[in-house]
């Protein structure tokens, strides 16, 4: 795909060299001792690495740490090269800069399970870069040959046992040129890098509950401001009386700004209370009269439409009309709110001469923009610091909330912290969009597939986030998952069409790997059965080995993966018992994914209780994701977004009225909780072949899981779900006979 | 007027509103981050802390209410607690952001069941949530716990 392109204005590099002569550089992250910071002189043989005189080293972590450990395992990988033990480097978060941008995404992003991917070579070089660098002061401080010297435990050691640390070379190192052939350790020589035992570095804090989240951060003279928004998407203020919140007691100020309308106070209770007495007009907007009965029957009629083909093959509607049997189903998803934790929020300062904004965000590089052209300073005056996001989900590559809070601030000329309630949080996402997806299968006398139909009509994120990459009526974000189609059917043709619902989309976890995936494995599913034959074989029976790339991949690997999909489904099918008989009520279900350039099967056991609710059991997981740098947390990623997908899959639907969101709080807008989870999440991952990059696994089981839960209801039940969530008003509609899937036999 | 009570073994004054949480004079009025705001209606979990060792939600708790009375929060629960070492040892935090409530949750817990069953783990931490899904690890470290 195509680069998003940003262009970031500091230059990292530059200001290092322009601070020079031992001083640490000008930006710090809110907890950390400034003092003990001061204290040591550092130089920084690159953008990624600062080490002190006093032989402390600091690791800059260009991603933002929303839970999926960017915190250390991006630092094992600088660490490895360096020669220097993770768990003695600190890490920061580093600020907005041009060193720091995602190739992946071609912006400075936390997102699309890149950060890793990204980082491979990046980190490993930049480690290995300052190593030879701070060799090849030694040498010359020595005057030996640089080959007689090695570099360990942060030291570097040279013939007749002379010795060196990392701090008394910093200095002469950082003048050194920076080397242009950087050669990495073979895996075999790897000391770090999958460490088994590897602790997270920001467990401590976290448990200590010292460390620093966007909402914790206070500043001196700071106020608090809580806000009114719109109730109907697109609203604004078309007036408002503030007589009694005006009088509250600590209250310093109420402002309107772009969006809404704040109270300003001394706390956030206080400001909180005198906002719900505000009186608030508004201008309705473009989406007024906007409800599920409009959304719906709005989608449907775009379904209705041709679309614009992304992937097209011999001739599927011909083929389809002369095939023995022809099976088709109509697939419906909702959409979803992220619902992190930690509600929205950022500290603001907007001076004459410039602002300060702390803010938990997944996109720091934009944050200058947004604000200068909220406050009329320039980008390079505004400065960026990113703390712990309590959650992102892809909720906070969304810069909206650090917007609010500059104009907030700078309407009161103090430093302000904006807290969103929950309620905020959940009737002001962007949302995962729903959609509807019409697919066909054609089979042969011989039980052959013959041609496949796909037609997805949903909301397109990109068009209204990063236009320049939607082309020809394809958003590649729309398309993940299914550009890939993993199955070998000679006749096939992909359409996909925009429709804009009224509710802002938003990339969430997963991405439109959740609504393809559940499709392609909800169907192809559907047809095994159908035909009387086992999932997991059927599915291996029908791999795609085609290696033809496709065009329009977002985040998936744009072909398909045959030999990688045979493994994991044997490999699941092998390890989660597979093909034993279930008590009634019980059911077992496959699916399996390319994303991330991770290949994941996952088979999920069921329980269904006579009233439609459905227990996931357990999960057991075939993943093929290349080396895992930190083993024991590439495994919580799978756990975390198994879980955030079986939420949504149980769950997870957002509905609007009257142009606004209907669920304000966790009552309303269900997640799974402790005596929900799964009591098992087996993990089984295919060694890593030769040279093969580390895949993606912040996101990619939300989707496989999703699908898998509707194929282990159909194992249990018998009934096919077409519409998430798999809630018992679903389940129930479609116990229906009329939804049973018969084939027209032509 | 102030209202006086005891936080973490020290004598605390907030001279706030009465019907003001305690959860934002922990972290406004006193500037005891630790505890945290997810919903603000009961429905969460992040804010629980100890009331005279009970676990509470802090955004339910009006200041008032606390006056003389003894609240423990996350700061106050000892770096070797049981609960913070087992969350230590198991890596339980991901973004970390619920991770003060689980432990104050479990914690409780284990002060009045000394070997809870998964059905008393499912019953006693189902209020607090975790987007993050770090559930498999909370039950294994509450575990573990228990065993210390
Ligand atoms: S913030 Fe108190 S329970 Fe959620
Ligand atoms: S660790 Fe992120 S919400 Fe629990």
């Amino acid at each position: 795909m195509e680069n998003i392109k940003m262009t970031a204005r500091r230059d990292f590099l530059k200001a290092t060299a322009a601070v020079g002569g031992g001083l640490s550089l000008g930006f710090y992250l809110p907890g950390a001792s400034k003092v003990a910071e001061a204290q040591a002189a550092t130089h920084s043989p690159n953008a990624w690495i600062k080490i002190g005189t006093d032989n402390s080293v600091t690791i800059m972590c260009a991603r933002s740490e929303m839970g999926q450990d960017v915190y250390t395992s991006l630092a094992m990988l600088i660490a490895e090269e360096l020669e220097v033990d993770v768990n003695k480097v600190k890490v920061e978060f580093a600020p907005p800069a041009e060193a720091y941008i995602n190739a992946l995404l071609g912006g400075q992003i936390t997102g699309g399970s890149t950060s890793v991917r990204d980082a491979w070579e990046k980190l490993r070089k930049a480690g290995a870069s300052a190593r030879m660098m701070l060799v090849g002061a030694a040498a010359a401080q020595w005057n030996v040959d640089a080959a007689q010297c090695k570099a360990v435990g942060g030291a570097v050691t040279g013939p007749g046992g002379k010795r060196a640390t990392y701090g008394q070379l910093a200095e002469s190192a950082s003048k050194m040129e920076v080397p242009k052939d950087v050669p990495l350790k073979p895996n075999a020589e790897w000391k770090q890098i999958g460490n088994m035992k590897q602790k997270r570095l920001d467990t401590p804090a976290k448990v200590a509950a010292t460390a620093t989240f966007g909402i914790d951060v206070r500043v001196p003279d700071m106020l608090y401001a809580a806000v009114a928004m719109p109730p109907m998407i697109g609203g604004t203020v078309a007036s408002y009386d503030d007589e009694r919140a005006k009088n509250m007691p600590g209250v310093k100020a109420v402002v309107q700004y772009s969006r809404g309308v704040a109270v300003v106070a001394d706390s956030y209770w206080q400001a909180k209370k005198a906002k719900d007495l505000l009186e608030i007009s508004w201008n309705e907007g473009p989406n007024a009269n906007n409800d599920m009965r409009k959304v719906w029957g709005g989608m449907r009629d775009a379904a209705a439409q041709p679309g614009a083909v992304f992937r097209e093959h011999g001739d599927a509607d011909g083929a389809l009309g002369s095939v023995a049997k022809l099976y088709e189903a109509t697939y419906e998803l909702p959409f979803l709110s992220h619902s992190p934790m930690e509600p929205m929020n950022t500290v603001a300062h907007v001076r004459a001469d410039g602002a300060t904004i702390i803010t938990p965000t997944q996109f720091q590089q934009l944050v200058p923009f947004v604000v200068a052209g909220a406050t009329g300073l320039k980008p390079e005056q505004i400065n960026v610091i990113t703390t712990f996001l309590g959650g992102g989900f892809g909720r906070r590559v969304e810069v909206d909330y650090t917007i609010d809070a500059a104009e907030i601030s700078k309407a009161v000329g103090a430093p302000v912290k904006m807290v969103w309630s929950r309620e905020d949080d959940m009737t002001h996402d962007s949302y995962r969009p729903g959609g509807i997806y019409k697919v066909k299968m054609g089979v042969d006398a011989a039980g052959k597939l013959v041609a496949y139909r796909y037609h997805g009509t949903s909301p397109s994120i990109s068009s209204r986030l990063f236009p320049s990459i939607v082309k020809d009526g394809i958003d590649p974000f729309s398309v993940e998952a299914i550009d890939n189609f993993p199955y070998a059917v000679p006749n096939h043709k992909l359409t996909y069409q925009m429709f804009d619902a009224g509710i802002t989309p938003g990339y969430w976890r997963g991405v439109s790997h959740n609504q393809n995936c559940y499709v392609v494995e909800g169907f192809i599913d559907e047809v095994a059965h159908a035909l009387g034959k086992d999932p997991i074989q059927f599915r291996i029976d029908n791999l795609e080995y085609s290696e033809e790339k496709h065009k329009w991949s977002g985040l998936s690997a744009g072909q398909a993966v045959g030999g990688r999909m045979k493994r994991v489904l044997e490999d699941v099918k092998a390890k989660s018992g597979w093909g034993a008989k279930l008590p009634d009520g019980k059911g077992r279900g496959v699916a399996v994914m390319e994303g991330y350039n991770t290949v994941m099967a996952a088979v999920v056991d069921v329980t269904i209780s006579k009233n439609y609710d459905v227990t996931v059991d357990k999960v057991t997981y075939s993943v093929d994701a290349g080396p895992l740098i930190h083993p024991d947390q590439a495994a919580a990623q799978v756990e975390s977004s198994t879980i955030f997908g079986q939420s949504a899959a149980l769950y997870g639907e957002i509905t609007v009225k009257n142009g606004g969101v209907e669920q304000m709080n966790f009552d309303q807008y269900r997640v799974v909780r402790m005596n929900e989870a799964p009591k098992s999440i087996a993990i089984h991952w295919i060694p890593a072949a030769k040279d093969q990059p580390p895949g993606g696994l912040g996101e990619p089981a939300t989707a496989v899981v999703t699908a898998a839960i509707g194929n282990a209801i159909f194992s249990a039940s018998g009934i096919r779900v077409r519409r998430l969530p798999f809630s018992p008003e679903n389940i129930k509609a479609f116990a229906d006979p009329r939804h049973t899937m018969k084939p027209t036999n032509l | 007027m102030a209202i006086s009570f005891n936080l973490n073994g020290k004598q605390a004054m907030a001279d706030v509103a009465p019907d003001t949480p305690l959860l934002w004079v922990l972290r406004d009025t006193l500037g005891m981050t630790g505890t945290k705001f997810g919903c603000g209606k009961a429905l969460c979990g992040a804010c629980t802390v100890h009331l005279n060792g009970q676990a509470v939600r802090s955004c339910q708790t009006p200041i008032g209410s606390v006056a003389g009375q003894k609240v423990t929060t996350i700061e106050g629960l000892a770096a070797n607690h049981p609960v913070k070492k087992a969350w230590v040892a198991l890596d339980v935090p991901q973004c970390g952001y619920c991770q003060p409530g689980q432990m104050m949750q479990a914690s409780a817990l284990l002060a009045n069941n000394k070997s809870p069953s998964d059905a008393d783990i499912d019953a006693w931490m189902s209020g607090n949530i975790c987007r993050c899904g770090t559930y498999p690890r909370i039950r294994a470290a509450i575990k573990a716990a228990a065993k210390a």
